[in-house]
């Protein structure tokens, strides 16, 4: 399998360039004597479906993004015996790839990886797995029915040929949000279908000029509408393999009614974390697709939105489409290190965060993937107020995710943001850049050694 | 080496004290050979052998240059980085000499030495530091410069970072972070002109532009030389001013543009070391020719 086979090169790998090192191990050796340990570790033994180091006691190495800070914080707390090293990193937001570049270091020095890590990708399996990173989870190491009660295909984006290698922290399906007072003080009905959802968004165009419907800006604007559109543009096949297929009828009508919005001014081309949209938009926001997330990050955090404003409703349909369907922008994962030293205390902690209703329910911004967790969610957010009426459209939504869109090793958002968004910017339409766009997806795909059918 | 020879020589001639003398030297010598060789030659070689090298170590030949030169970026980057040369060292030598023989021409003390600090503050800020200022400078909602950029068109931070504008907005940084350094240092050489020579121009009625042509520029020529060589590295290396400007940008603008953030994609995005070390070297062997040639052309090693 392809899982040992890295490891074996690896340290194929490792032991050629030691005579390199120890070369420059003697030249240096009066800068830094402790920096040229070996990799060490001999002695695996295999359990749980992977070669496991030899087991030590010490701290629980754990990355976390600021935001998972809290849900670490409330572990120690409950766990006060636990001893644990708390690392705050940037979570590979906007595609820094900061984890991948360390777990490549580290797999040069042979020592350093972290136990535990959250991600705010939900594609590092993609690469975690061949660089003999991520340890397999449902092999022994997660119960199988801890894992089945996660949201149906929550887990997909953690899986590589039939084994899971990552759990999701939450789900991120999109959905309707809107402004619940402001709807009804313009004397409209929230849109069901897309067709109406232009119409729409026209007549907001004319009778109140400057209010929007939605926004086209953000890196992640085609998992948003594209998807949701069952476009073709990331069709994830097999573990190197991709069909791109950008100029379907899926995808030409969701650009052509983007288009129509996008010269209305309906539909703004900020972004919405830019420092534009908030300065100037953050209060304009009448309709907004959006993911589960938007709720707290956007509306609540950035826009300071008051309560008892924002609402969800389902994401329109195209009329006459019998599946519903939605997009995805995200949702966090956690990976475990199969280099883990502390390997009971890292699966321990990995359930609890994942599914423990006192973080995932109680306190988590995002959708818990795991169902149990996201009923808890769901009746907590009603208690506290901030929405208007409920967020079962979100329960909904997170079954009808369309499967066709996967996730690769190639960012689909930075090719977006470096391909389309400059043409928005400059007036272009979408529909116009179309081809484009398939043709920089499919250059990505084939440098990062994806077979690509058209 | 030319380094024993020397302080084998002091040491025949001042016999007294002499050895004292000697060996602080080769202490200080031997301070920055340890450096060089700890984090310039060893570096170096590991990343020739790599570069001729696959992931297991074995010999390759010169495949790892011919796959990184056709990937799909490897060319853009090139013409990017090339653009960004001509911009940003054809601004220096102008701007920068130029700067520096107006200093020079100020007789004023005070004036004199408040522009010089002025012109070495923007220096002493770290790299990244000063490019995150200008991203502030550049983002119209939140710039103190923001009417300035409206007068020129430019109302939303997409609009200033279209791709057309890059290389001279790269161009722009650079010269606020680097030059004023550079400035200090040619004020400094204009200083060193001797005396009598620019008595001797005078006299022979030049005005301030014929001196600064015919007798400042001439004798600033290796001053100007090494500094071209040394941004000509700088510059080749292109990559916090892109790599920040991608991130701020949330991707739209910088990713991929130069060379060495290819080679940070190749190393720790596509787990191709030696792929990088291939483009690396490729970097090393421009610079190191351009030095040459400069260096051959100038004279830049006879004696004065």
């Amino acid at each position: 399998m392809t899982v040992t086979n890295p490891s074996a090169r690896q340290r194929r790998m490792l032991s050629k360039r030691r005579s390199v090192l120890v070369a420059g191990c003697v030249a240096t050796v009066m800068l830094s004597a402790a920096a040229c340990g070996g990799s060490g570790g001999a002695g695996t033994t295999t359990k749980d479906g992977f070669a496991q180091a030899p087991q030590k006691d010490g701290a629980l190495t754990v990355w976390v993004d600021a935001t998972r800070m809290d849900a670490v914080k409330l572990y120690q707390q409950q766990h006060p015996d636990v001893k644990l090293d708390i690392v705050s990193y940037d979570g590979d937001a906007n595609g820094s790839n900061y984890l991948q570049t360390k777990v490549q270091l580290f797999n040069r020095t042979g020592k350093g990886w972290p136990d535990v890590v959250f991600s705010s990708q939900n594609n590092e399996v993609t690469w975690a797995v061949d660089a003999g990173f991520a340890a397999p989870l449902d092999k022994g190491l997660i119960p199988a029915d801890t894992l089945g009660k996660f949201a149906n295909g929550a887990n997909n984006p953690c899986t590589v040929d039939g084994t899971l290698y990552c759990l999701r922290n939450d789900l991120s399906q999109a959905v309707l949000w809107y402004n619940a007072p402001l709807l009804k003080k313009f004397g409209y009905k929230v849109p069901t279908t897309w067709e109406e959802y232009q119409t729409l968004g026209e007549k907001v165009a004319k009778e109140h000029p400057g209010y929007l419907v939605g926004d086209a800006g953000d890196s992640f604007t085609p998992e948003i509408y594209l998807w949701a559109s069952k476009c073709g543009a990331n069709q994830i096949t097999g573990p190197k393999a991709v069909t791109v297929n950008t100029t379907s009828e899926a995808c030409t009508k969701m650009a052509k009614l983007m288009d129509v919005l996008i010269k209305d001014k309906s539909m703004s081309t900020s972004g919405v974390f830019s420092t534009d949209f908030g300065k100037n938009l953050g209060d304009k926001v009448l309709l907004m697709p959006g993911p589960a997330w938007f709720g707290g990050a956007v509306f609540k955090d950035t826009l300071k939105t008051p309560a008892q404003q924002i609402a969800a409703a389902p994401i329109p349909q195209w009329k006459g489409d019998t599946s519903p369907s939605t997009g995805n922008v995200g949702g966090g994962t956690w990976l475990l290190s199969k280099h883990s030293a502390h390997l009971k205390a890292a699966t321990d902690f990995l359930k609890w965060v994942t599914t423990d209703n006192a973080y995932q329910g109680e306190k988590a911004p995002g959708f818990p993937a795991y169902a149990p967790a996201a009923e808890t969610w769901l009746k907590n957010q009603s208690a506290a107020g901030y929405f208007v009426g409920d967020l079962g459209a979100l329960k909904d939504a997170s079954s009808q995710v369309w499967s066709g869109w996967g996730s690769g090793q190639f960012s689909q958002e930075a090719i977006w943001a470096a391909t389309v968004k400059p043409g928005l910017t400059q007036g272009k339409t979408i529909v116009s850049m179309l081809p484009d766009w398939q043709d920089s997806i499919v250059k990505y795909a084939q440098s990062n050694g994806y077979k690509v059918s058209k | 080496m030319t380094l024993s020879h020397s302080s084998a020589g002091s040491a025949r001639r001042r016999p007294r004290g002499g050895a004292g003398q000697s060996r602080a030297g080769v202490a200080f010598v031997a301070g920055y050979v340890i450096l060089l060789i700890a984090f310039g030659v060893l570096p170096t070689g590991y990343a020739v052998y790599f570069a001729f090298t696959d992931a297991g170590g074995t010999f390759t030949g010169f495949s790892n240059f011919v796959t990184t030169a056709q990937d799909f970026r490897f060319t853009d980057a090139v013409s990017h980085v090339a653009t960004y040369l001509v911009f940003w060292l054809l601004s220096l030598v102008v701007f920068v000499v130029g700067l520096a023989l107006l200093l020079h021409r100020l007789a004023s003390g005070t004036i004199s030495k408040a522009l010089r600090f002025l012109f070495y503050i923007p220096g002493a800020l770290a790299g990244a530091a000063s490019v995150l200022v200008w991203l502030f400078m550049l983002d119209p909602t939140v710039s103190p410069v923001s009417s300035l950029l409206g007068v020129m068109g430019f109302h939303t931070f997409g609009a200033v970072i279209a791709p057309g504008n890059l290389p001279l907005l790269f161009t722009i940084i650079a010269f606020w972070t680097g030059a004023g350094g550079w400035i200090v240092v040619m004020y400094g050489a204009l200083n060193n002109i001797p005396q009598d020579v620019m008595e001797a121009a005078r006299i022979d009625g030049a005005g301030s532009w014929q001196t600064a042509w015919h007798v400042q520029i001439p004798m600033l020529r290796k001053w100007i030389v090494y500094m071209v060589i040394l941004a000509f590295a700088g510059g080749a290396q292109l990559f916090v001013e892109p790599q920040l400007l991608s991130l701020a940008s949330v991707g739209v603008a910088g990713r991929d543009y130069s060379l060495n953030q290819l080679t940070y994609d190749f190393a720790f995005q596509m787990n191709n070391i030696n792929g990088a070390a291939a483009v690396s070297v490729e970097l090393l062997v421009v610079s190191v020719s351009a030095a040459a040639l400069f260096v051959a052309r100038s004279g830049f090693f006879d004696a004065d």
